[in-house]
């Protein structure tokens, strides 16, 4: 059985000079829904226009469910849906003549009733696409992407500048299209979306992967699954400070931002004692202590010591 | 089966032209829901059309106005006007020298008649203006008759102001012509333009729509909208300024057709690598300027030296609104027409391949 989507060393270079994606590789199976990840900036659009067919790669070979685009173009159309980043739809249009229209575009579509009813925009079905509010927007984006009754689903960045309401919407479309047997890409800058969502992902970075597998595996691979965040008066800062709270029991690695120290801990219950006494042996106040689980964004800043949303 | 399939199951099939139809229902609709097209589209060109005509229009039956200086001969010189054959297109007035002179000057009088004080007149006329001359010497033919001249070789006139030859009948053919460029330029380079501006072209590639469908639904709807528009000047013509139409409804028709694809194919040109809204209507500015002013639109363009004709007579509009006259005001034949047409296909047509060579999509 072919790989849903695949990939082999996909070069992309803008004008001789600038290369947006270098030598990245990816095999998504079938069913599975599959993260890009990466601030702006990665390569992530790149490459999923590229496997959208949309942009030709400088170099490497892409397949769709065992086909290429240069072979089969118009058969491999017939079994994606596609929501790209902020694409404006006619205002002057209804939702519904908007659905229709993109529903023309196939061979065998789903019936707009059914995907209007689906993206719960039944109530907007005659109102004019100026009239939408932008969570409605996005969701309208979507349902141009379903109504062809696609195999695989690419969303580049579905859910950007969206409300909360809006996010967890759309995060249950896309589950609901994945618990029908359907496959997911997905970019996306939101670790806590990608968590979610994701069954496998990687994490792009100056258009090559950096990291890749399940959500909780990458968290594994941080060491703990636990942050604890301090700042503390005076002391610490400074060379022996950083191996002092190295040395602390359960503690996996130390990062400073901004006088912010935040350790990697498999066990708070044994960290957080031993740091409460390292501080006070220092002559040092706490000024501020807090704990949380691990996410995606740790892992990120753990693999290139920025973060995510920094341009 | 390799792939599982989606739990809903397709509720209908698609025939080839559902794409094609849908495409074009969507252009329409989008039209009529922007006011300010229609207007461009419809409006303008009538209001353009009512403007010019009105102000260009034929004086009723030439009238000459003169003031006659208030003096000894005033009374005979009103009497023999008021006797001679010509006294329907005089109109005299009795003023003092200073009034009558200031009249003049204005343009209010043509002409000044005055006593030589022996018996005779004299006449206080500029050569310069042609109404001045004329007024002369049907003045001078109206008190000479009166005064009992007899003219030695009979001599008849008719009078032939006949729709055909008018200011109007040159305009509305012009008109149309213009509007199928205006139109076909702007409906196909700005909505491209605007299309890939706001991703909508990628995002219709993205789909197995072909590319084809998508511009003959563009070249479909701007057929439609070419007949309306045609349709309507020709109408507002017949019925408002009274031109008559010599030529068949037909090959205006199919004249018109030619035109608004040759001008589609050009608009498609201009937008197709143009990434800004901005960039693309500076762009169709630069070509449709000097169609504006050489392609006789407005006024012959025989005015500008024989040594540019061949450039005139070479640009698209040129073709097409020497085309539209000759069928429409002498219903001259289209077969006898090739070289104009002939100028309009390779416009559209190279455009065309170009355009489709050069188009982004993305």
């Amino acid at each position: 059985m072919p790989a849903a989507i695949e990939c082999r060393d996909l070069r992309k270079t803008y004008d001789g000079r600038v290369e947006a994606v270098r030598g990245l590789s990816l095999e998504i199976q079938s069913g599975e829904c599959f993260g890009l990840l990466g601030p702006n900036g990665a390569g992530k659009t790149t490459t999923i226009e590229i496997l959208e067919g949309l942009l030709d790669p400088t170099s490497g070979e892409v397949t769709i469910l065992g086909h290429t685009w240069q072979k089969n173009s118009r058969e491999v159309r017939e079994w994606l849906g596609i929501s790209l980043q902020e694409t404006r739809l006619s205002e002057k249009l209804t939702v519904r003549e908007t659905i229709e229209l993109f529903a023309s575009f196939y061979r065998e579509p789903r019936s707009s009733d059914e995907v209007l009813d689906d993206l719960q925009l039944g109530e907007k079905a005659d109102a004019m696409v100026g009239k939408l509010s932008g969570g409605q927007r996005q969701r309208l984006a979507v349902a141009t992407a379903l109504v062809g009754n696609p195999k695989i689903l690419f969303l580049d960045e579905p859910t950007t500048g969206l409300d909360p309401q809006s996010r967890r919407q759309l995060w249950d479309i896309i589950r609901r299209f994945q618990l029908g047997g359907g496959t997911v890409l997905l970019t996306t800058h939101y670790m806590d979306e990608a968590e979610r969502l994701c069954d496998r992902l990687v994490i792009v970075d100056h258009g090559q992967v950096i990291a890749g597998g399940t959500p909780s595996d990458l968290i594994d691979r941080l060491g703990g699954h636990h942050v604890v965040e301090f700042e503390a008066s005076g002391t610490s800062r400074g060379g022996n400070a950083h191996d002092a709270w190295r040395a602390l029991p359960g503690v996996e690695s130390v990062r400073h931002d901004n006088g912010l120290v935040s350790l990697t801990v498999r066990e708070p219950h044994l960290t957080i004692p031993a740091l409460l006494d390292a501080v006070e042996d220092r002559g040092a106040q706490l000024l501020h202590l807090t704990t949380r689980q691990a996410s995606l964004e740790d892992v990120f800043v753990n693999l290139t010591g920025r973060h995510l949303r920094e341009e | 089966m390799s792939v599982p399939d989606p739990p809903q199951l397709p509720t209908r099939r698609n025939g080839r032209w559902s794409a094609f139809t849908h495409l074009v229902m969507v252009r329409m609709k989008e039209l009529k829901r922007e006011p300010e097209v229609v207007f461009w589209v419809f409006g303008f060109p009538l209001l353009l059309a009512l403007g010019l005509g009105i102000a260009f229009r034929n004086k009723p039956a030439d009238v000459t106005f003169i003031a006659i200086v208030n003096d000894a001969g005033a009374q005979d010189a009103m009497v023999l006007i008021g006797r001679s054959p010509q006294k329907s297109s005089i109109r005299a007035e009795v003023l003092d020298k200073p009034a009558a002179l200031k009249g003049f000057r204005l343009g209010k009088y043509d002409l000044v008649v005055e006593s030589d004080g022996k018996g005779g007149f004299q006449y206080l006329y500029d050569p310069a203006r042609p109404e001045s001359v004329l007024s002369r010497a049907e003045v001078d033919d109206a008190l000479q008759v009166s005064a009992g001249r007899k003219n030695p070789l009979p001599t008849s006139a008719v009078i032939s102001n006949e729709p055909g030859s008018r200011y109007i009948d040159f305009l509305i053919p012009g008109l149309i012509g213009m509007n199928l460029m205006n139109s076909g330029m702007w409906s196909i380079g700005f909505a491209l333009v605007d299309m890939r501006q706001r991703k909508l072209l990628k995002r219709f590639v993205a789909t197995p729509m072909r590319r084809s469908d998508f511009l003959l639904a563009l070249a479909s709807g701007r057929l439609v909208l070419m007949v309306a528009e045609v349709g309507l000047l020709l109408g507002f013509g017949a019925v408002v300024f009274h031109i008559r139409v010599l030529g068949s409804l037909l090959s205006i028709l199919l004249l018109s057709s030619i035109g608004a694809v040759g001008f589609a194919g050009l608009g498609l040109l201009t937008a197709s690598r143009a990434q800004k809204i901005e960039s693309v209507s500076g762009l169709i500015n630069l070509i449709m300027m000097p169609m504006w002013i050489f392609s006789g639109v407005f006024f012959s363009y025989e005015r500008f030296p024989a040594a540019i004709q061949p450039f005139i007579k070479a640009l698209p509009l040129t073709a097409l609104n020497d085309a539209l006259r000759a069928t429409i005001l002498e219903g001259a034949s289209l077969t006898k027409q090739a070289g104009r047409l002939l100028v309009l296909l390779l416009w559209g047509g190279v455009s065309f391949v170009l355009a489709l060579r050069w188009f982004r999509w993305t």
